[in-house]
């Protein structure tokens, strides 16, 4: 124990400010390997399972392991074929896709439910807003199981519907709803916060001078928690970007729909741990990785709002 | 109230919303009471003949008891995992916000540039590191990487520093408390509320782990219930023999979510409290 070290009758001379520099040095550096010593796991794991396996993933990509030579140092012949790859360009394209029609949709309804619970006070409200979180409180995999057989044409209720939810044409939306139904809760609660840290004085007046409900919930609340829907929207967009659970859980009810490099987090996988291909795996998780994050750090300084980073 | 007429139309809107979050509970409620022909022959969102304990039975005896094993996996990953990077973040947390040491900005500095590494671009380098440490398949490969969390650092350094002023510490100290009771027993009792709002989300996060533990396990004993239970619709899907019914499958998700949900209620206000703080500030 370090406080045992602190002679007691020290303790009231140190308080003045005419205490002796050599016992406030000491408490410096006291306090310095204390900080370290608090600080060290943290470091330890910070390296070990952050900083090593990034490295780690960028040599492994930088090389080529060949039947001849085994590993072989290759540049960036992992990322020129990984760029050229037309199936690493179709899962590309596709969680495009799926970010800018289910991010906008999924925001929206988050939106929509924020601004309602914010503006009724009754327990209907109440019950609402802990019904529309509730998804958010189930594992992803067990959302997608569930889905999965909400979508089944021999069990599910909705199979009088005459859909096949997870043809080619329809799977991607299949998705899209699954993580609608996850996420919106949790992002309504998010916005709602924002809502609520608004001044209500601010429409009070806009109220006065005749403007409807759903004028101040579009044109005063809205605006004003511009910055919270941007971050809402950039986390999303950085999910969809790796978008891996829901399409792999999926994938049995049509392999030839949710194909082996349906998104690139799958095609990813599938590389390494079907096909042994490590090292061009980890180039298009480190590919996937650093769009990732230099987007979100560039989204994050254009926008400049007082955001998550301070 | 004047606005009678929109209210009424609000609520009309949240209904609607509630029945579309809802119905797929609902379905799994009623879905879990009946036999596997039930499944398919009864309507699906209304109960038919009542097989619920049959159900619970054929899940707790499926593959000689596996569940039960996964369920205690996904506790002890969930309670391990959470315990320890509460730990770490709030002793690290606190250094960053209070103590000075050098080096310290510059860690820091580090944290909040790689806090948007996204996790998944990590799991398969971490596999092959783990392979290489003979750790690949052991409860430690799911549990170490699982003990990093740089955002509940990142939030309990900034809770520490706006509400633990630095009189109180200085006064611990002043009386002759060491740096670690001044942190045992003064920063740690200020810091609880958002202490338990990193550990809920650290256990929560652990027990809803899917792609780690996915690609570190291959001894089905070692599974946590996410990826037991992907295997067992994986095969059922398939129609592989000795494969667990439709009706286990969706009895066991039923139970998975069941203390999910009891406890996600009991504690919404340490949820709110900690998606405010990370979401909002």
């Amino acid at each position: 124990m370090t406080e045992v070290q602190t002679p007691p009758a020290a303790a009231p001379a140190a308080a003045g400010p005419s205490a002796a520099p050599g016992t406030r040095r000491s408490a410096k550096v006291k306090e310095a390997a204390t900080g370290w010593l608090f600080a060290l796991p943290f470091t330890i794991l910070l390296i070990a399972f952050l900083l090593l396996p990034m490295g780690y993933a960028f040599k492994i990509s930088l090389y080529r392991s060949t039947l001849l030579e085994g590993e072989v140092f290759a540049f960036f012949d992992n990322y020129q074929q990984a760029f050229s790859d037309p199936l690493v360009r179709e899962g590309v394209v596709r969680v495009l896709i799926f970010g800018l029609v289910q991010t906008p949709v999924m925001i929206g309804i988050a939106l929509v439910a924020a601004l309602l619970i914010d503006a009724t006070t009754s327990r209907f409200s109440r019950f609402f807003r802990l019904a529309a979180f509730v998804p958010y409180a189930v594992p992803v995999v067990i959302g997608t199981l569930m889905w999965g057989f909400l979508y089944s044409d021999s069990i599910g209720p909705l199979s009088g519907l005459g859909i096949d939810f997870v043809s080619g044409d329809t799977v991607l939306a299949s998705l899209g709803n699954i993580t609608t139904w996850q996420w919106a809760g949790y992002n309504m609660i998010v916005l709602y916060a924002a809502l609520q840290g608004l001044p209500r004085e601010t429409y009070e007046s806009a109220r006065i001078d005749g403007a409807s409900e759903v004028q101040i919930a579009l044109r005063i609340k809205t605006p004003m928690i511009s910055s919270a829907l941007i971050l809402a929207t950039l986390f999303t967009i950085m999910g969809t970007l790796q978008f891996f659970t829901e399409p792999l859980i999926l994938q049995p009810l049509n392999p030839g729909a949710i194909t082996q490099h349906y998104t690139p987090n799958v095609y990813a996988y599938n590389q390494a741990f079907s096909f042994q291909q490590y090292n061009y795996s980890a180039a298009i998780s480190f590919l996937l990785g650093a769009v990732v994050f230099i987007g979100s750090y560039i989204f994050l300084f254009a926008t400049r709002k007082r955001s998550a980073l301070r | 109230m004047s606005l009678k007429k929109g209210s009424v139309a609000a609520h009309v809107v949240m209904g609607l919303m509630a029945i579309y979050f809802l119905l797929p509970f609902w379905w799994l409620l009623v879905a879990a009471t009946k036999d596997n022909q039930g499944l398919f022959d009864s309507a699906s969102l209304w109960f038919s003949d009542f097989h619920l304990i049959d159900n619970l039975k054929a899940l707790f005896s499926q593959d000689n008891g596996v569940y039960l094993t996964w369920v205690r996996n996904s506790a002890f990953y969930a309670v391990v995992s959470g315990v320890g990077s509460t730990v770490v973040a709030a002793l690290a947390g606190y250094a960053f916000a209070k103590l000075r040491f050098p080096g310290r900005n510059a860690l820091f500095s580090l944290l909040l540039g790689l806090i948007m590494v996204p996790a998944t671009a990590l799991v398969l380098p971490t596999y092959l590191l783990m392979s290489q440490a003979n750790l690949v398949d052991t409860i430690w490969a799911v549990i170490l990487p699982s003990l990093l969390n740089p955002f509940g650092v990142y939030l309990l350094r900034v809770y520490v520093h706006d509400s633990i002023p630095e009189e109180m510490l200085e006064a611990a100290r002043i009386d002759g408390a060491g740096e670690l009771r001044v942190f045992t027993s003064v920063a740690l009792p200020a810091m609880k509320p958002a202490l338990v709002t990193v550990l809920l989300f650290g256990i929560v996060a652990s027990w809803n782990n899917f792609f780690l533990p996915l690609v570190m396990l291959s001894d089905d004993q070692l599974y946590p219930l996410t990826v037991g239970l992907r295997s067992w619709y994986m095969s059922a899907i398939m129609g592989n023999g000795g494969a667990a019914t439709f009706s286990v499958i969706v009895t066991g998700a039923l139970m998975a979510i069941v203390p999910l949900i009891a406890a996600f209620l009991m504690l919404q206000r340490y949820w709110r409290g900690g998606l405010t703080i990370g979401a909002v500030k």
